[in-house]
């Protein structure tokens, strides 16, 4: 898959963004814990440190922004251990992604079903 | 020996954990998915299952990218649910049935499926869900469980068609168990979407409709399918196919729908529900 021709839109999670995103990936699987979701909020910068994330991903983290998250190597799985702390679902994060509202990203969902 | 009575398939999205919670199951925008459960709840009363082999994908609650098994069939005694980090409610853990398991994992190696073994494994929404789904209440489980995990997080997957004869490889396994035990399969996941990029919200339910055809009637159809070709009809996370290929595998022949059920949208999923009935041995059926 990693080989083939890319498909607009849509990430292929294959062994680049692995090797790329593994610190971001592994310091968001950490936020399995509760008390891990605690520390990055009680000192983000610590906690992102402590995982040896590289500027673009720390940015990304800074901003909240999904889409820099995925081109610094991030998972969606993952990341949305990152989304659950600020109680974000899937959807809010699809309309961040489209740049919809979250209204209107719904509205797109249920029009598919049509 | 043991039969396989039946196969089920679920879409496992983590909000169904939120809406049984919440107790929505019947609220308009959850009905017309939980009430696909009602002719599976009922077919499993009176068929009564002694195990359930949950064919399922891992989404980064067991398995890290430090090591990724592609395939990988659990052998514990019990298996735990746990945080996955978006407050979903923990459910109650799952009996295992280790000596079933270690029979699946001999015969699946000499089958030349190279698997990983693992003797603890937590057990995520994929798992959890649609087990919650069939046998709502929160009470005892009614079957032990063997959990078999399918790699569709980090790329290169196994194609539909591996995962096919891995299905077909646990269909032998299960039925050359020498204990009377009536075993039913489940794939969850699926079927389209996509969470990731700007084509997040993909939906596509003339692909999920053909599926759910196929699956039924030509599932050697959708084993034609490359990886790529299934990740743009179905989305990215739409690969979660791949369990109910596995699952239809393990049913060998003719099989006989008991429920079928297809809503969109279950958050931001095409939600699919589907029962198939492969029981053909008499004393199954006379034992109903």
């Amino acid at each position: 898959m990693g080989r083939d021709k890319p498909i607009p839109g849509t990430p292929i999670f294959g062994g680049e963004a692995a090797q790329k995103g593994y610190a971001l990936n592994k310091m968001c699987f950490s936020f399995n814990q509760a008390e891990n979701r605690a520390a990055f909020l009680a000192n983000e910068d610590e906690y992102c440190a402590r995982y040896g994330l590289n500027e673009e991903q720390r940015a990304a983290i800074r901003h909240r922004n999904v889409l820099e998250l995925i081109a610094a190597g991030g998972n969606i799985y993952y990341l949305a251990k990152f989304a659950g702390i600020f109680g974000l679902n899937v959807q809010d994060v699809g309309a961040q992604q489209t740049g919809m509202s979250l209204e209107a990203f719904k509205a797109k969902l249920a029009a598919a079903g049509k | 020996m043991a039969t396989i009575i039946g196969g089920l398939t679920a879409s496992h999205v983590p909000s169904i954990g939120k809406a049984i919670a919440e107790k929505k199951e019947q609220d308009p925008y959850w009905k017309p998915f939980f009430d696909g459960f009602v002719p599976v709840r009922d077919w499993l009363a009176k068929a009564k299952p002694d195990v359930a082999v949950v064919i399922y994908n891992d989404h980064g609650l067991n398995f890290f990218l430090d090591k990724m098994p592609t395939f990988a069939v659990g052998a514990a005694s019990e298996y735990r649910n746990a945080d996955e980090g978006w407050g979903i409610p923990v459910l109650r853990p799952f009996k295992g049935d280790p000596k079933l398991s270690w029979h699946i994992i001999e015969s699946l190696v000499a089958d030349e499926f190279d698997l990983t073994i693992c003797q603890e494994v937590l057990v995520d929404h994929a798992f959890t869900l649609p087990m919650a789904l069939a046998w709502p209440g929160g009470g005892p489980w009614p079957v032990t469980t063997v959990p078999v995990t399918i790699n569709s997080v980090l790329h290169p997957l196994p194609s539909a068609a591996r995962c096919y004869k891995l299905g077909q490889a646990i269909g032998r396994a299960i039925e050359s168990y020498p204990q009377d035990l009536r075993v039913l399969v489940l794939g969850t996941g699926g079927l389209s979407h996509q969470l990731d990029g700007t084509r997040a919200g993909f939906i596509n339910k003339d692909f999920d409709l053909l599926c759910m055809d196929k699956i039924v009637n030509d599932p050697e159809a959708l084993t034609r399918y490359s990886n790529r070709e299934i990740v743009e009809l179905s989305g990215s996370q739409g690969v979660e196919l791949m369990t109910w290929i596995a699952m239809r595998g393990a049913l060998s022949g003719s099989v006989s729908v008991v429920a079928s059920t297809y809503h969109v949208p279950v958050s931001n999923t095409g939600g699919a529900i589907m029962l198939l009935d492969h029981r053909r041995n008499p004393t199954a059926l006379a034992a109903e």
